[in-house]
């Protein structure tokens, strides 16, 4: 061995690549970007093809001339059932939903079995497949309480006013699928009010009704919100649950009360992929009527995001 | 004059109170309508008590002016409103008619099996003209065949397609966005990834039968253009938003500490995500895919726009399929209510409320399970 020539060093140990890591990681994320490229995909795709189509008198003027020409027929009968139905169904689910939250948090104890089952019953109604919630609207509104309600009204006559599909039957069943997302939300913007705020208010020598809502409800107000608006940008797309409550193929004429049938924007859609006589012409029709629904459910669904986020920001300084 | 109490001293509050919690009763109170009155119109069926053999007994056109209007209405097969618009001119026609029917048909040796027993609905049955016992669902054909086998199995086959396509993809993207991602990443991806659940099933339903059909077929040179295969994956697209947001939320659950413990052991985020994270979350992940089965097979407008409809027993995945959900959305429009194919959709929506209830269920009482133990309360 020469002068100057060092001894060769082995590491003590040399770091070998952590190939389980790298695997994992990379299948994760792969998985990841799958999924956000699939809802480009159907979002561009959306957006291309219909975007272009969509004009001022698409949306103001009616199908009168014919249905499934592109060149003529417009949407806004169903713009403006859709529109009815939801804002109806708002209106029936919006209290109860907020009372029932309002018991869960404010009196029912956390854990006991009552708050479980009712816990329960709310989860479970979450997942009832809509096309159930379809029977239960034609079975109960329709058949069981309108018939009942023609009965009592116009006596032995039997003229079906109430027991048919209708407007109000199709909100009902509506409200009854939202009532879990309503609920949910709601008590989720309870719960992030400072407990602070109501000893405070309690201290005050304030009722405890006086405590829900004059200092509760106000402060959750903006959360309750986030729930209305996620129960709309829920109920407005979904199809399956008005089908036989409420939902017409063709109508001439603007549901005028609320046992009139209505058209409607999903259900439009569904028509005009499966019924139409030729494919090609509908094709921009489709598109354009998809493109607005998208749009209208989208939006809401936005919107509720950032009313979210904000409220999370807020509650953040709060506590 | 001593100091009240309770309700006494504020009636208003005390009704009040009461009213909140008589409301918060709402949820109990609608699973249970929807049990009674889903459950009401299939009674007859499940008890055997509907006859719908086509030639039944005839009553002679003759005895018309003895029957009572309601036995007029039912034996004519008519809802109330039909038989109010009619007169005893057309009323007697159809009497007539039904003679006829029960004439023509009588040579068939069918016409007089009850296809809406028990038997019928699940077991396979040898039809005229068939060289072998077969489970058939043709409920407007001359006999109204009723077995609901073919609607089960498509049922299943496209909800299993979805979840094969969806779980994998929606568990590892929670991994990813709940323990890898950097904070800033998560904050977009996340929300991105539950837009999906806001676009409407009939919107997917849209892009299944008119694009991913298309795709599908030039790939793999399907010969019905609408199938299994394409309505599942279009599912697919509706189960990943509800198993990644659930199995997100459980992994996230999982207490801060446990992760940094694995990694002050030296541990790559990988390998404590994996082996630290992911079996703590199990009952969570668990859940997410119960409930990712729930809303696949619940699903009606995807599959009744994608899958093609037709009424065969197959497991091929190419195959046409029906489902239990389009097969209700399809026909109840159009069924006389009270007549047995009528009572034989609600017989299956009773089927499917109950699968569904039990899944919920299930992945409910998991989910609290694991709540408990992340909270340290057992």
């Amino acid at each position: 061995m020469q002068a100057g020539e060092s001894i060769p060093v082995r590491p003590f140990r040399a770091a070998r690549f952590d190939w389980q890591s790298f695997f994992g990681r990379g299948a994760t994320g792969v998985a990841t970007l799958l999924i956000v490229a699939i809802l480009a995909v159907i979002l561009g795709n959306i957006i291309l093809h219909g975007a272009g189509s969509v004009s001022w008198r698409f949306v103001t003027t009616g199908t009168a001339a014919d249905m499934f020409d592109a060149g003529k027929a417009g949407i806004f009968p169903m713009i403006f059932g859709t529109t009815a139905r939801v804002l109806l169904m708002t209106i029936l689910v919006m209290p109860v939903g907020v009372l029932t939250a309002i018991y869960l948090t404010e009196y029912a104890r956390l854990h006991s079995p009552f708050t479980r089952l009712v816990r329960g019953a709310v989860n479970n109604l979450a997942g009832v497949p809509s096309i159930v919630f379809g029977l239960f609207g034609a079975g109960f509104f329709v058949q069981f309480l309108g018939q009942h309600m023609d009965a009592v009204i116009h006596g032995q006559q039997a003229a079906t006013v109430w027991g048919k599909p209708a407007l109000v039957w199709a909100s009902a069943t509506l409200a009854v699928m939202t009532l879990p997302v309503v609920i949910v939300a709601t008590e989720e913007a309870l719960r992030a009010i400072p407990q602070g705020l109501r000893e405070a208010s309690l201290a005050l020598g304030a009722t405890k009704l006086q405590t829900i809502f004059k200092v509760v409800f106000p402060q959750a107000l903006p959360g309750i919100m986030t729930g209305a608006i996620l129960a709309i940008s829920r109920a407005a797309g979904e199809v399956a649950p008005i089908l036989f409550t409420g939902a017409a193929y063709y109508m001439a004429d603007l549901p005028g009360s609320l046992h009139d049938q209505f058209m409607d924007l999903g259900y439009h859609v569904f028509i005009l992929s499966t019924q139409s006589p030729d494919v090609r012409r509908t094709e921009p029709l489709l598109y354009a009527t998809v493109f607005v629904l998208l749009v209208l459910t989208f939006s809401l669904n936005i919107a509720a995001i950032f009313v979210r986020a904000s409220i999370r920001r807020k509650m953040r300084m709060l506590h | 004059m001593g100091l009240k109490r309770g309700h006494r001293a504020r009636p208003a509050e005390w009704l009040t109170e009461k009213l909140i919690f008589a409301v918060s009763l709402s949820a109990i109170l609608t699973i249970v309508l929807i049990f009674l009155f889903i459950g009401k119109e299939a009674l007859p069926v499940a008890l055997g008590r509907v006859n719908s053999a086509r030639a039944q007994e005839v009553i002679p056109v003759a005895q018309m002016e003895t029957m009572s209007p309601a036995e007029l209405q039912r034996y004519l097969e008519l809802t109330p409103e039909q038989y109010e618009q009619m007169d005893g001119e057309t009323l007697r026609t159809l009497m007539e008619l039904k003679v006829e029917i029960a004439g023509s048909v009588s040579d068939n040796k069918d016409a007089r099996v009850n296809t809406a027993s028990w038997r019928h609905l699940l077991l396979p049955h040898q039809w005229e003209g068939y060289s072998e016992p077969e489970y058939i669902w043709q409920p407007v054909s001359e006999i109204h065949k009723f077995n609901i086998v073919p609607l089960i199995v498509g049922s299943l086959k496209i909800t299993l397609v979805a979840l094969v396509f969806a779980v994998p993809l929606s568990l590892l993207a929670a991994i990813y966005v709940s323990q890898l991602a950097r904070p800033r990443l998560r904050e977009v991806v996340k929300p991105v990834i539950e837009l999906l659940a806001g676009i409407p099933s009939v919107v997917l339903g849209f892009f299944g039968l008119v694009v991913l059909a298309t795709v599908v077929q030039r790939l793999f040179g399907t010969e019905s253009r609408l199938n299994a295969f394409v309505a599942g994956i279009a599912l697919g697209f509706s189960v990943i938003p509800v198993v990644f947001s659930i199995a997100e939320d459980a992994l996230t659950s999982v207490p801060r500490n446990y992760v940094q413990a694995a990694l002050a052991l030296g541990a790559s985020q990988w390998r404590a995500a994996w082996q630290v994270v992911v079996p703590a979350a199990v009952p969570g992940l668990f859940a997410a895919v119960a409930l990712g089965f729930g809303r696949a097979i619940g699903e009606t407008m995807i599959v009744l726009m994608a899958s093609g409809n037709a009424s065969i027993l197959s497991w091929d995945l190419f195959d046409s399929a029906r489902t239990i959900t389009a097969t209700i959305a399809a026909e109840l429009g159009e069924v006389v209510i009270g007549s047995p194919h009528y009572r034989i959709l609600f017989l299956i929506g009773v089927l499917l409320f109950a699968v569904t209830f039990i899944t919920n269920l299930a992945a409910d009482v998991v989910m609290h399970r694991l709540k408990e133990r992340m909270e340290g309360r057992r």
